[in-house]
This record gives structure tokens, sequence and C-alpha cells, in this order.
């Protein structure tokens, strides 16, 4: 043994001493051994002031040894993997760990901003409502950054995460929620009766109380006993175990959240091993197992180091070997006080009091007392003395005068609280029990069975044979044959907890809310100013918000409020708890989809061709597309598209439209069905022809554009946008199957399936010409504007041909399955080099459509109709079809609707900005002069400056005026002239030749 | 919240995308006060407490609509049917196809 554990219990624990490791705090170097927690580990080394609170800047040691825990709150590992607000007990020791404390300055001992312990009637509850509310400007350049740097929550890595998370799916037949007594029995039972099930616990083994306790299990150590359970388990084959993993949400249809610490034990994870794993278990049957956690008493200085729960006691003395204090004083309304005061004496500690709080001490406590030497008191530990430890105690006896005794732990127990989180979040609520002085499950989730002290059920054999019982319902309830075995023996404990919530002797503040620094007084002064609900409370003096979500403070809180008002606690309620549990980080949550994976990327079928040409990828919706191809000199990106646009209108341009939503619709009734979605007639289409169409949503408002293609009279083949394929297939099947299942039409998506190029410029067709296979005439005769032809090229490849055009040049697409895209590309260029041709990305496309005043993504927007966008014509009115009705209320026919034309700069050589606002010339920049925006801009080569289209108010009278292009944002302030929308070859004679 | 699919079994609520009341049908377009019911079809929802029936998409599945009747208090699910059959049913009540 190191000889700096001076608190090290020779001979006692579960920790493996053939195992030190190193480890520091604050700088300082220590050890501890394998199967220590960093809790306990300091306790060994005597280090019992562990941090400063979170308002006051108070002292504050270890309370808890549990995931509570509210006070020993570090800064764990540095560089990026520093993590703040980790609890010291729930941390395991591992070789070469980082801990730093928090909330102090310069040093954890001599910390400057305690003085706000002295300014504490400043620091009350609603302080900040009351003490920043004016002027508003203090606020952010003084007060805010002034208590958040004395109100420390502990300093995240400003570094990028360097680990990863996993998430994962299980399903069973039985989630067993805790691994202690309770947990274990019923485990065994559903596990020996063939089911499937997942065992979780929060700790890193199983076992519970029962590796704390020193009670015996059929005759033996109750820690052999679990190791022997824990082994059965293991054996299972359906049988898995979850350890360091926290069950903290209990959704519906048995669905449950957990989170594993897969890797938090090791100084970093292995190679291709997760830090941490998020689960998803679903459960048929859940026995929650999740034991209970003890209260403290509210006196005094009660949150002084050295102020300890009687059961971290006995787990810092049984399973860890570590003796919490020399000279202890035991403060409980319980029997707890008993066990506590037996296991301390053990170990050698001197038990100088038993203070018990009851009216009159039970015989378990006096026996205890006897046995251990321990002066009994009937009465209560009024305040803790000592500035930053415990050097003794006030004791107040129920009779006679007040005295000091001098200790450096006061173990305190104020009785248990169980568990019940999981069973109120799916608005559960817990019901109070007068006996056990507790909250008890009140109706739990579907399927969901409460055992052991989550249940209230505080003694061991009874924790046992619940368990068991619990286990064989849910097998049973699962479909499985199970029965109760003979559970094993062992000894009935005594609890006989009388309340004892607040200690009204207090000389000193006595904290509630240890996390969250929230005082008894706080919540008198709360009751005062008429705060008198739990839940405004609550949220006034911000107890139980801490990350430990009051666990050890919430029960005390409401019973002080409930005193205070005159109420009982039942009427006083509860406030809800929600998932999660106990913290859970974000990137546990986020998993995998993080940066460059957050989401999926699809990669059109020109992608690897376009990278070796250096093309400029971008984003569009889940795409990467080329965005422009730079050439060698060429100095920025206006340069390269105008090149791009003026080389395709001059000679070709090839365009990887892949992205464009495909759908194919057949059927007998498909020429119908679009007749419904379309606002145009497409039941008209002849085979072998094409038409663009729009269709709307129901209320009237253009959903999307596209064209589609007729192959046979049964046969259609729809285009969308790329934005909108997923939105467009959706809600055709939802008219389908909901409004018109009766039409015997069919669709499937096909946009993965099918390489699309877009061919555009006079030599397009020459171009192409050279690909397609004979006998298929591609003459304009023969293959005429908006034309459609099933073909083969390239010897032999099936392909799809369509004259369309986007750009206003003769163009055609051409599709050919996708595994054959790389191929086309590839096949495209090299037969379009004699042309001088190109292949031209997403903003030189944006350009063309822009000078040709087609809409695109900015004018389908969400809030334009048809008539909006210039189109209103294009609606058949011998038909019906879905937003017909809805688009001609008369809002949307208001001529003052902001509808599309064009506009370009009356100065000639001025930018235009897309999202500039429309005044009128001489009007002021006031949102109530607003008129309109420009929703598209680009530089047009084939005009020599930039021209926009955009959407302003009685647009079709308005031809000529000149209007104020208002761009506060980027400074800008342009006259613009109101022009027809098509800038270029506004005949379209370019596409029919 | 897991919902049984009639043709993919019970999956988890990340397959599913929502649209809403089931108990709403497209008015007939060429009604009287087809401007009117149409607004109210569009816009004018109940926000039942308990049983209702809602429209799911299983998006990440067989790309069926279905009606499912959810309690909105519990999630609880009592029934599920494809929006298909739904319809079908609907029409042969109204006389239609």
């Amino acid at each position: 043994m190191s000889a700096s554990q001076t608190n090290r219990i020779t001979g006692k624990g579960l920790i493996d001493r053939r195992k030190p490791l190193r480890f520091t705090f604050d700088g300082k170097s220590y050890d501890g051994f394998q199967g220590d927690t960093l809790a306990s580990a300091l306790l060994a080394n005597g280090v019992v002031l562990t941090g400063r609170s979170f308002k006051y800047h108070r002292a504050r040691g270890i309370l808890s040894a549990g995931s509570e825990e509210p006070n020993a709150i570090v800064e764990l590992r540095a560089g990026a993997r520093r993590e703040p607000n980790t609890r010291a007990t729930m941390i395991e020791l591992f070789p070469g760990l980082e801990a730093h404390s928090q909330n102090r300055w310069p040093s954890l001992k001599y910390d400057v901003l305690s003085i706000n312990s002295l300014l504490s009637p400043v620091f009350v509850a609603g302080f900040y409502y009351k003490t920043f509310m004016w002027p508003s400007a203090m606020w952010e350049k003084l007060y805010e950054p002034m208590i958040r740097r004395a109100a420390g929550l502990g300093r995240a890595s400003d570094e990028a995460d360097p680990d990863t998370y996993d998430k994962s799916n299980a399903f069973c037949d039985v989630l067993v929620v805790g691994g202690g007594a309770a947990g274990l029995m019923a485990a065994l039972t559903a596990g020996r009766a063939g089911a499937r099930v997942i065992v979780c616990d929060e700790h890193f083994d199983l076992g519970g109380r029962l590796l704390s306790e020193t009670q015996l299990v059929d005759g033996k150590p109750a820690h052999d006993w679990v190791r022997a359970a824990v082994a059965e388990l293991r054996a299972m084959p359906e049988v898995q175990i979850l350890t360091r993993t926290s069950v903290f949400g209990a959704y519906d249809t048995g669905t449950f959240a957990a989170v594993e610490r897969v890797a938090d034990h090791l100084p970093k994870p292995g190679v291709h091993q997760p830090r941490q794993r998020l689960w998803r278990i679903i459960a048929k049957q859940c026995v929650l197992a999740a034991g209970a956690t003890e209260r403290p008493i509210v006196f005094g200085n009660n949150d002084l180091p050295g102020v300890m729960l009687a059961s971290a006691v006995r787990t810092y003395i049984n399973r860890f070997g570590v003796m919490p204090g020399k000279t202890a004083v035991i403060f409980a309304n319980n029997d707890e006080a008993a066990t506590t005061a037996r296991d301390l004496a053990t170990v050698g500690v001197r038990v100088a009091a038993i203070v018990d709080s009851r009216p009159q001490p039970s015989a378990a406590v006096r026996d205890a007392a006897k046995t251990t030497g321990a002066r009994l008191v009937s009465g209560v530990v009024a305040d803790a003395k000592g500035r930053i430890a415990v050097k003794g105690a006030r004791i107040v006896p129920a009779a006679g005068e007040a005295f000091d005794v001098s200790c450096d732990l006061i173990a305190v127990s104020g009785g248990y609280n169980p568990n019940v989180q999981l069973t109120t979040h799916q608005n559960g609520r817990p019901q109070w029990n007068e006996t056990l002085a507790a909250f008890l499950p009140g109706s739990s989730p579907k399927g969901m069975t409460v055992v052991g002290s989550a249940k209230g059920t505080f003694s061991l054999p009874d924790c046992l044979a619940e368990g068991a019982q619990a286990g064989a319902a849910a097998a049973t309830a699962a479909g499985f044959s199970a029965h109760v075995p003979q559970v094993p023996k062992a000894e009935a404990e005594s609890y006989g907890v009388v309340p004892m919530w607040r200690v009204k002797e207090a000389k000193h503040k006595a904290f509630v809310d240890f996390q969250n620094d929230v005082a008894a007084s706080d919540i008198d002064l709360a009751e005062r100013e008429g705060y008198r609900s739990v839940e405004h409370v609550k949220r006034y003096t911000t107890l139980g918000m801490a990350t430990d979500q009051g666990k050890t403070a919430n029960v005390n809180g409401l019973a002080i409020l409930a005193a205070l008002t005159g109420k009982s606690i039942p009427e006083t309620g509860i406030t809800s708890a929600r998932p999660p549990y106990s913290p859970v980080s974000i990137g546990a949550l986020a998993g995998h989809h993080r940066g460059k994976e957050f989401k999926a990327t699809r990669l059109p079928p020109s992608y690897y061709w376009a990278k070796e040409q250096g093309a400029v990828m971008v984003e569009a919706g889940l795409w990467m597309r080329p965005q422009y191809f730079p050439r060698a000199g060429e100095t920025d990106w206006l340069e390269t598209v105008t090149r791009e646009v003026k080389t395709t209108r001059s000679a070709a341009g090839i365009c990887d439209v892949s992205t464009l939503g495909k759908i194919e619709i057949q059927g007998a009734d498909a020429g119908t069905f679009l007749d419904r979605v379309y606002i145009n007639m497409f039941s008209t289409l002849g085979v072998g022809k094409a038409r663009y169409g729009m269709m709307l949503r129901e209320d009237g408002i253009v959903l999307d554009d596209g064209t589609t293609a007729r192959f046979a009279q049964d046969r259609f083949f729809m285009t969308t946008t790329t934005v909108n394929a997923v939105k467009v297939m959706q809600h055709l099947e939802f008219c389908h199957q909901w409004h018109w299942p009766e039409l015997d039409v069919q669709m499937a998506s096909a946009t993965d399936q099918w390489a699309q190029y877009s061919v555009a410029g006079p030599r397009s067709r020459e171009l192409l010409a050279k690909l397609v296979d004979a006998p298929f005439d591609i003459s304009n005769e023969g293959f005429p504007y908006m034309a459609v032809a099933e073909i083969t090229v390239c010897n032999g490849i099936r392909a799809r041909i369509y004259r369309l055009s986007f750009s206003g040049e003769l163009a055609y697409e051409i599709g050919v399955p996708a595994r054959y895209g790389d191929s086309l590309i590839r096949a495209l260029m090299a037969a379009g080099q004699e042309f001088g041709a190109l292949c031209y990305g997403t903003e030189a496309l944006g350009v063309m459509r822009i000078e040709k005043g087609h809409v695109g993504g900015p004018e389908i927007n969400g809030t334009t109709t048809a008539a909006d966008l210039g189109l209103g014509k294009m609606a058949s009115t011998k038909k019906d079809f879905i937003g017909r009705v809805l688009a001609g209320r008369e809002g949307l026919k208001d001529p003052s609707r902001p509808a599309l034309v064009g506009f370009r700069p009356v100065d000639r050589s001025a930018r235009l900005r897309s999202g500039s606002h429309l005044l009128p010339k001489d009007a002021g920049n006031f949102a109530s002069n607003d008129q309109g925006y420009l929703t598209s801009v680009a530089y047009s080569p084939m005009n020599g400056h930039w021209v926009g289209l955009g959407l302003l108010s009685n647009a079709a009278s308005r031809m000529g005026e000149i209007v104020r292009a208002y761009d506060p944002v980027r400074n800008g302030d342009t006259l613009v002239e109101v022009v027809s929308p098509v800038f270029f070859d506004p005949e379209g004679e370019r596409l029919r030749v | 919240m897991r919902i049984s699919c009639p043709y993919c079994g019970e999956r988890s609520l990340d397959e599913y995308l929502y649209i809403g009341d089931a108990t709403v049908t497209r008015p007939d377009p060429a009604g009287a006060n087809a401007q009117a019911d149409f607004y109210k079809y569009a816009y004018e929802r109940t926000n039942p407490a308990g049983a209702h029936k809602e429209l799911w998409y299983h998006s990440a599945g067989c790309h069926a609509w279905l009606v499912v009747e959810r309690d909105t208090r519990t999630h609880e699910i009592s029934s599920v049917e494809t929006a298909k059959d739904v319809a079908l049913k609907r029409n042969v009540a109204k006389g239609g196809a």
C-alpha cells in the first residue's frame, strides 16, 4: 500500500491492491487502486475538499458514493478530452487520471470569490431578477460576464472531441434496470426461464448496495453471492449484462434509452472503440430495480466537507476500504444510524455520538451506541463547525443544553427516496407514503414492475423475494414458463424512519440543493414573496435544476415548503422528473451523426470524373454537385462561370442533372392521375412527348415544377426539382392512396436508377449524333422540340433522350442506367472535344435559367402561386386539380400580390444582390414601403451586366418603372428598372432550331 | 413510439412521417360551397386529448400511408390500417367507385 493513502483500511474492500494507479488532482500526484472511484481514492488520500460551490464558492467535499452526487463535481482529463462537471463518485480511477476542482481561483483552499459567501444576503433566491434588471445594457457588458465568471460550471474543451460515439438498438423480453439484490434476482429468474434479458447498472460492477454492506446472503458475504449470481447470468446465452450503463429515459411502447460509458474508465478509448454508446432498448417487460437515494438532513453548514451520507460512509468503508474520517458523529432519523455506527467502529473510527432525531431512539440504535461506545443523544445536530472541513458538531438535545462535539465526519441519514424517476417519464405520479416518509411509484408505464427499494421495500429478504417474483412474472408475460425460485436467506433490517427535514435550531446557512446552492432560507424567502406552488419555487430558487436534477434536494425542499405553507406533502406535490435520469453527453446523443457525417451524402454519377477535372463542389440538399470547373489562370468563380455560359451558348455544354427527382408512373389511369396533381393537362400529352408541369399544394401555393414525358399510353416519367424529389414522391403517394385509391396507377422513384445529362448549345445535336445508335433520327424534323424517345447509345446501351431545354439553347437530356453514368460523361466529353464542348456546374446552370427567366427554388419558395410566377394561364379550367379551389381565393388573386418580373440596374455596372428589398424610387427605407424583393440575381454574360428576377407588387403595370433595390445587410442601395424576366432570346428561337 | 405497419411489422417511429388528421377528407371540388369546404379541410383541426385517427407515412419502409389511431395523451396505438383500405371503404360508403 502506498504510504500516501493514509485513510486506506488494511484488508478491507473490493479494490484490487495488486494494481496501484497513480493520478493527479489539482496538479498533485496521488495513488489509488484499480476498483477505486476518484472519490474513494481522494478520500483514501485524506483529500476532503474537492470543489467550491456554484454561487457562494463555499468549500465542498464528497457527499455521496453514487450518481446523485451534487458536490464533488470536477473537471476531468485535459486537452480535447477535457470534460467539466463530472461526478467524482462516478469516475473510475485509471492510470494517469487528471482531475481539477472547479469554481476556485487562485486555488481551492484560498478561493477569492468565497467572499460571495459573505455577500450571501445579496445572492438570495431570484437575485438575478432583482439585482440586474436595469439598465439592460449593463447586463451584456458587466453583470452577465461577471456572473458567468463567478458562478462557474467548469470549462468545456475548446477542441473538437477526438472520440467516437456509437448507437445501438437492442430488443429483449425483460429489461432489468439496476443490478442490486432485487434486480439480480429478477434477472436470474427471468434468465433461467430462457427469456432474453438485459441487465443495466450505472456502476461498473453489479451488486448495488450488496457491495457496500456487511450483510450475509445464504450465510456468505453478500458480494460472494453477487459474484456467483453474475457468473450464472454471464453463462446464460440470452442474458446481456450492461454495466456502466444508465437507463435514463422510459418511453412508450416499451422503449428505453440508456447510455453505456464504454471507455470512460480508460485513459482513452482503444482503437475503434467508442467512448460511449447510446442504446435504444425495446423491452416487452421491464423490472425497475433502481434502488433508493439517501436524503441529507437540512442543518447549519450541512454542506461542509466531512458531512457525508451514512450510506456513502458505509460504501467507502466496506467497498473501497477507505476510512472517511477519524472521529464521527452520526445524525439520523432512522435505524441506518445503527449499521453505520457498527461499520465505523469495526474499522477503528471513533463514534463520538449518535444523534437520533426521533422522539425515541430505537432499540437497534440504543444497542449500537452501547456496542460502539458512542454517546447517544436524542436530539439534532444543529450546525456543523469548521471553515473548509468539519471540525465538530453543535448538538442540541431534545432536553438540555446545546453542546459541541469534536469530529471530522458527520454521517447523516434523513431516510431514503426510492428512485421512481423512470416510472414518471410518462406522466406517472408518485404517491406519498406516510409510514416510509417517501414518494413511492404511483402508476408505472405499461409492462413495468417496480421492485426493491425503488418501490420502498428496504429490507433485503423482501427485496430478494420481490425480485424473484417480478422476474418470473415478467418472463411469463413475455411468453415463457417461469417459476419463482427459493430465494437466498438474508436477515431483515429495521428502518423506522420518522421525518426530520429541517433543523430549526440551525444558526448557519442550511443547504437543500447543494449543487445549485439553494439554502432553506431561499425557500423561506420565496414563500414570503408569494411563490407557494412547488413548480414556482423550483424555478424561482432553481431548486433541483442542476445536473443532479435534485436527487438529494427535491423531497427535502418540498417538505420544507409544505411546512411553511401549512400544507401536507402530498398536497404540496412533487415536480415532474423528466429524462434524462442522469446527465448524458451531447456526443452520445449525436453518435456518428456529426461533422461531414451529420447527414448522408449523395454523389451524382459524374462525381468522380468531375473531381478529376478539379471541379469545385457544392452541397445541394444531400447531393454534392459540381458548382463550376475552374481552369488554370482563372482568378475567380465569376470568370469561370462566364466562360462556361458563353461556351455553352456558342458551342456546347454538358451538365449532370441526375439529381432531379425521377418518378415512373404507370397504369391505365396514369394520365387521369397526372391531370389531378398537375395544374395543366397531361392525359392529352402524346406518346413520345414531354410537357412542363406545375403542381400545387392543396392551399393553392406552388409545390414543385418539372417535365413529365409519356413513353406509352400508360407509362409516364416525371422529373421533379432536386430539393423536392422526396416531397413530391410522398405527395403523389398520398394523393393516390388517400384521395383516389380507385385509380389504376403505380409509381416508383427512379432517381437513383438513371444517370442523366443535359447537353445544351448550338452544337449539341452534332455532338449527340456521334453517340446515338442507328436508326434513331436526331434531326430537328425527326426529333423536334419536346420530343422524347427510348433509344440506345454507344452501341447498345439502353437510353432515354428528351429534347428539353432549361438553358434556352438547343438542348437535350440523355439518361442511361446509373451504372453507365461515369462512362457516359467521359464519352460525351470525348465526343464534344471537336466542338469545343465543356462541362458546366450549378452556377452556370443558374445563370442561364435566370437569363431565360425560368423560376427555380428561390421563386418556388412556399409562398408563391402559379399566377405570382406568371404561370397562371397554365392552369386548366377543364378539370379539378390539387390546389385549384383554394388558389381561387380572393386574396391569392389580388393584383397587389408580389409577382415575378425582371430587373436590371440603371447603372449597368452595378451589382445586384438577391434578397434586396424593392422600394418605390423616392420612398424611405421603411418596412411599410416594402413592395417585394429580388429572388435570384446573376451576372449575365450575354447582356454584359447584372440581371435579376424578383417578386414585385402590382408588377404587371410597372414595366419600365425605376425602383430601389435596398439591401441594408450589405449596404446595397441600387436603382433598378422593372423589365421582362426573359433577358435572352425572348422569342425562344434558339431552342427550336 | 412504435407503429405496426400492416406490411412491415412493428417498426420504430423514425421510419415514419406524420402528416396529421385522418378524420378530414378532401371535399367535393364541384360542391356548392367548395371554397369554404376546402378552407375547413386545409386549415381547421380539432386537437383532441385522447383517441385520434392520424395519417402516417412509412417513408423509410414500404411507402404506405397509414391510418393510425393513437391516444394523444399516452401514444398508445389502438389500430393501424392502410390509408388505401380506409379510403376504398370510404368510397364504398359514399356509393362511389
